[in-house]
This record gives C-alpha cells, structure tokens and sequence, in this order.
C-alpha cells in the first residue's frame, strides 16, 4: 500500500513538470506584462522593474530561475498583490474554494446517486424519463449560463437568496454551490443509473434474490457496492471539473478564492500568481486522484495494489 | 417415495417483446417428489430455464407466469417478492450454470454464506459462520477454514460451483434446481459436482431439478426426464426408459446425435438432427417438430398433438403414439 502511493508520488513529478512548462511558457506567450495596465511609467522606472522580477533575462534563464524557486516551495510574490507572496494569496483563497468545492462534490454524490438509483429501480418509468431530461438539461447548459440564471431567478425575481457575496451567512453559499454542482449531479445521475441497470441484470443479483433477500439488503449489500465503482472512478475528473467550474463560479459570485485569483491573475499577466495556481491545482488533482485510486482499492478486492 | 415436493400444473411464460409476445413456456404440468432427481433437457430457448425461473419469482420484469406451481402444497405463482423471499433459498433453492459470475465478486465467501443463515434461521453471525464452514466441508472445500474469508475470485470454478452448491443447501431445501451446473466446468470437476448432487439426494432426499443439455449428466444422476421442445414438453418419462426406447422423434434425435461409449456407432458419423430450432415467434400452427421430424404426418402440420400416455405410463406428444396404439 505505501509502495503503491509512493510509486504514484514519483509518478506525478513528471506530471508536474510538464504542467509548469506548459503554464510558463503558455502565460508567457500572451501579449502584455504585469505592468502594462496601470498607468503610463516612465521607461527608466519600467526597465528597473523588469530588472528586479528578472523580466529582461532571457526567457528561459527565467524558466529556470522559476522552476528553481518553485522546488525550493518559493512561488514568488504576486505582481499584482505586491504586499503578498502567492503562497499567501493562495493559503487565503484555499478554505474558501475547499469549502465550495468539497459541498458541491458532496452534494453531487448524493443527490446524484441517489436520483441515479431511483431512475434505474424504475427504469422506463415516467420518474426515469423525467430524471435522465433534467440529466440531460444539467449536463448541456454550462455554468457560466447556468449562475447568471439562478441569481436572475432566485436572486433578482424571488429574492430568496443573495446574488453573490461570501462568508456572511450560510444563505449566500447556496446558489454557488447548486451552480457548481448541478453538472456533476446530471453526470452522476446518468452514470449510477447505467451501471446499476447494468448490475440488476448481472448474475450475482439474481443469485442474491434466489438466496432470499428482500430488496433492501439486496441493494444495499450487492448492488450498490458494484454500480458505486464507475462512479468512484469518475470523482477523479469530476474534482477536475468542480476545480475549472470554480474558477467561472467564484468570479460570477464574487467569492474570494483561489478561482478568482486566477482569473484575475491572468488578466493582470500576474505570471507568479497564474504559475503558483497551476502548480497548485495540478497538485491537488493528481492527489485526489491518487485517493479515488485508493478508494477504488478497497471497493474492489481484486484491484491490488504494490 | 410418495410426498409430493413440487407440483406444476399448466405453467405458462410469456415475455412481451417489442415484436409481440413470446410464449416461452407453455402448459407444463409435472411433479417431483422427494429424493427425485428431474432432468430436464432440450435445445437453447426451448424454455427450460424459463420454466424455473418462473417457479423461482426471478422471471426477467416483462415475462409473465400463468398456471400454478405448488411447493409443498403452497401456491408460489402469484406471491408478492416479500412472501417469496420467505421460501427462496429457505425450502427452494436454484444454482446457476456460470459459477463465474453467480457470486458477489466484491463480498467475501463467508459473508455471502452466512447471510442465508441469518436471514433464513435468523443465527447470530458466529453459529452462522460455524455452520457456513460446516456446509464447505460437506461439499469438499479442502481448507475451507482458510479460504472462508477469501473474495470469489481467488477460488477456481469449480470451488465457486462448490460454493454456490454449498449456499443453496444451507437450509436444506426441499427443492434444489441446477441450472446447467456443469456446463462451464471442465470434465473432471464435472463428474465431481455431479457426485455431490447424488450424495445430496441420498443423504437429503432433496428433490433435484437438473437441467441442462448434457444427456450424460442425466443419465449419471436423474430418474425422470422432460424432454422440451419450443415451449413444451414432448416427452416425458423415466430416464432409463428414453434411454433405451426414446419414444418422441425428437428424443430420438437428441440420443442419436450423443456419442455413446457402449454402442459401436464409432465408424458412422454422428447423427444430427437437420434444420434450426423454431423461432418462438413464429411457431408452426401444429406440432413444432414438424418441419425437422422424419415421420412426419400431414395432420401434424395443422393440429399439434397433445401429451399421450404410452401404454409404460410415460407421455409421449407424438400423433405416432396414437397410431400405435
């Protein structure tokens, strides 16, 4: 076990290089710099700040200037947030997405699941119909449709809830997070449902009803178990998914986390700030991956891991 | 010999398909009683399975059964899941033909046995797993202490069979069905698990139902045989008399298209039985068989004959036994 997730840390490290390579020269080749926004500076004072953030190296002495820094865990201070390094930027942005995207992916778990179930115990029922629609609906709208509509229904016609905003009430985290999640839960949904028509048709459900059991136990004790591994496979891309969502959701919410910071560190070519974001992402995904592995690990006995 | 275990009368499946309804299964009507062994034998979809699976309540959800099927004096067609639930596995049990894919491949051995126990004669999880252990051993899982709380796929198929066996019998039903046991294993382990089956009759006086398309798995273990054609039985009868006096020509097809070890029939070609079997959809208007039998008639093109008794007490759907007697 500790061979297996030792083997899949090293595994990530080239990974990881790629990435950054990828993000570096990628944020590079976009026109402009971290300071051309703000208002006209005089050249001597421009070249002096190129100077002092190495923008006049050439860009692959900056490459590895960066890459240098980035292993010693110096990511750098933000262009734009001058007064904060990234590591902060992100340290104070991270509760926040978490929070956001661990509920939407819980949300989306169970609701989904749960909806995926229904569908298939009532397969071609009207239930099953409506289920796979809305299913449907959820998977093709896509967030940045999807949050405007809900602050115009929810916020703006019915005022129920607030239109954006973070961390004042429990209220205004409810529409960021239904936003973020309902693609998951479509996905979900359809997902569960196909592979639990999938195991109620297999042989051991049928040995499992000859044996006796009710339905219930039935489902709980064999069923479940088997149509739960596509989806535990799928949570992988699916925080993936919840991670590019948030970046949309947090900047429509104006919510303050590590989504908004990317945003606006790519519009202000706040290259540290973009880098240390990627960098951190790509961690985070592999990780999570890393777990479903596990998870998966322990669902199935005949995955072994070593 | 004379308690009556199982009693079938009229027995009908009907799927609906998007093409119309198949009938599957049609007018069955036999009985088994305890310490029989039934084989029951005929080609892929002659329904024979279906048949059983009616009687089990695990009919896929767009058949339907009609008739009636007793299990010791109680009416099974018609029950609600609950009240089935009540008798599967407890006073019937069914083993399949795919021991592969039969078990749970994400529960333990142990834990698929016990659950039977707990469920069925409500033991507490300890005496259940004694008991489960016990069961192992009697149908000859060497080490069966050792390999209770492994995963089915570190067991060979023959010990899933074993295993299936094992779980079918652990409140000793009055009625075990075999669905095509044997098939997906090879000879030796075969002849093995055939070999319990017939210590289970002797020892139990279960009644088995063995249906398969092996005449010799029914002629090592069974004592009566329904021949199946199409939905219905074409004969019906003790397994040593079709065996040497097959009476329906399609019988007769069945035993001459099986290599035999004591007939010299080693220089001739084995026998086949020429055409395809009927689509269920588009069954002729009389007998089935008809368009493959050798002696075939012309009435028995338009009316199709009904089970006659033969003069031994076996039943025979043939217009040929009529003419004989």
């Amino acid at each position: 076990m500790l061979l297996f997730i030792l083997k899949r840390l090293a595994g990530a490290i080239p990974t990881l290089l790629i990435i950054v390579t990828l993000a570096f020269f990628l944020i590079r080749s976009a026109p402009g710099g971290p300071f051309d926004k703000e208002r006209t500076i005089p050249p001597e004072v421009a070249a002096n700040l190129n100077a002092v953030y190495h923008l006049d190296d050439p860009l692959w002495e900056q490459y590895l200037y960066y890459l240098g820094s980035a292993i010693q865990g110096d990511f750098g201070p933000s262009f734009q947030y001058r007064d904060f390094s990234v590591t902060e930027l992100i340290a104070s942005g991270f509760p926040v997405s978490l929070t956001l995207g661990l509920t939407a992916i819980f949300l989306a778990i169970t609701v989904g699941v749960s909806l995926g179930a229904v569908a298939a115990l009532k397969q071609n029922s009207f239930i099953d119909y409506a289920v796979m629609a809305t299913a449907m609906t959820g998977i093709t709208i896509p967030n940045f449709v999807m949050a405007p509509l809900l602050t115009l229904v929810f916020g703006v016609y019915l005022h129920v809830l607030p239109v954006g905003g973070w961390g004042d009430g429990m209220s205004q985290a409810v529409l960021p997070i239904i936003a973020l999640a309902l693609p998951q839960i479509a996905y979900i949904a359809r997902l569960t449902r196909g592979s639990m028509i999938e195991v109620l048709r297999s042989n051991f459900v049928r040995t499992a009803r000859a044996k006796g059991l009710p339905e219930r136990v039935m489902l709980s004790r064999h069923a479940m178990k088997a149509a739960m591994l596509p989806v535990v496979s799928y949570l992988g891309p699916a925080s993936a998914a919840v991670i590019t969502g948030s970046v949309v959701i947090e900047q429509i919410f104006g919510i303050p986390g590590i989504g908004r910071y990317f945003v606006q560190g790519a519009l202000n070519r706040d290259y540290t700030l973009v880098m240390g974001v990627v960098i951190f992402y790509g961690s985070l995904i592999i990780s999570f991956n890393l777990i479903v592995d596990i998870i998966y690990g322990f669902l199935d006995p005949k995955v072994r891991m070593g | 010999m004379s308690d009556i275990i199982l009693e079938v009368k009229d027995l009908s499946v009907t799927f609906s398909t998007p093409e119309g309804p198949v009938n599957a299964v049609n007018n069955m009507n036999f009985t088994i009683k305890a310490g029989e062994a039934l084989g029951v034998v005929g080609e892929s979809g002659s329904g024979k399975s279906q048949t059983f699976l009616a009687i089990m309540g695990l009919l896929a959800s767009n058949g339907t059964t009609t008739g009636s099927a007793k299990l010791l004096g109680r009416e099974l067609i018609g029950l609600s899941a609950d009240e089935l639930n009540k008798i599967r596995g407890q006073s019937m049990s069914m083993i399949f033909q795919d021991p592969m894919t039969s078990l749970n491949p994400y529960l333990k051995v142990s834990k698929q046995l016990t659950e039977v126990l707990v469920l069925h004669k409500g033991m507490g999880e300890q005496a259940a797993r004694a008991e489960a252990l016990n069961m192992l051993d009697k149908v000859g899982i060497p080490e069966a202490e050792k390999r209770f709380d492994m995963y089915p796929h570190e067991f060979s198929g023959g010990m899933r069979q074993r295993v299936m066996i094992a779980m079918a019998l652990l409140c000793e039903p009055a009625l075990l069905i075999a669905d095509e046991p044997t098939t997906a294993l090879d000879v030796t382990i075969q002849a093995q698990i055939l070999d319990l089956m017939r210590k289970l009759k002797s020892e139990f006086n279960t009644a088995i139902v063995m249906i398969t398309h092996d005449l010799g798995v029914v002629a090592g273990l069974c004592d009566t045989l329904n021949v199946m054609y199409a939905g219905r039985i074409v004969e019906r009868s003790s397994v040593d008399e079709v065996f040497s006096a097959p009476r329906h020509p399609y019988s007769q097809g069945l035993l001459a298209s099986t290599p035999r070890l004591d007939e010299k029939t080693h220089d001739n070609e084995l026998v086949t039985i020429p055409g395809q079997p009927p689509n269920l959809q588009r069954l002729p208007q009389g007998c089935a068989f008809a368009p493959r039998c050798i002696h075939v008639q012309d009435r028995c093109l338009c009316d199709r004959p009904p089970l006659f008794e033969t003069p031994s007490g076996s039943h025979n759907a043939c217009y040929r036994e009529e003419d004989a007697a």
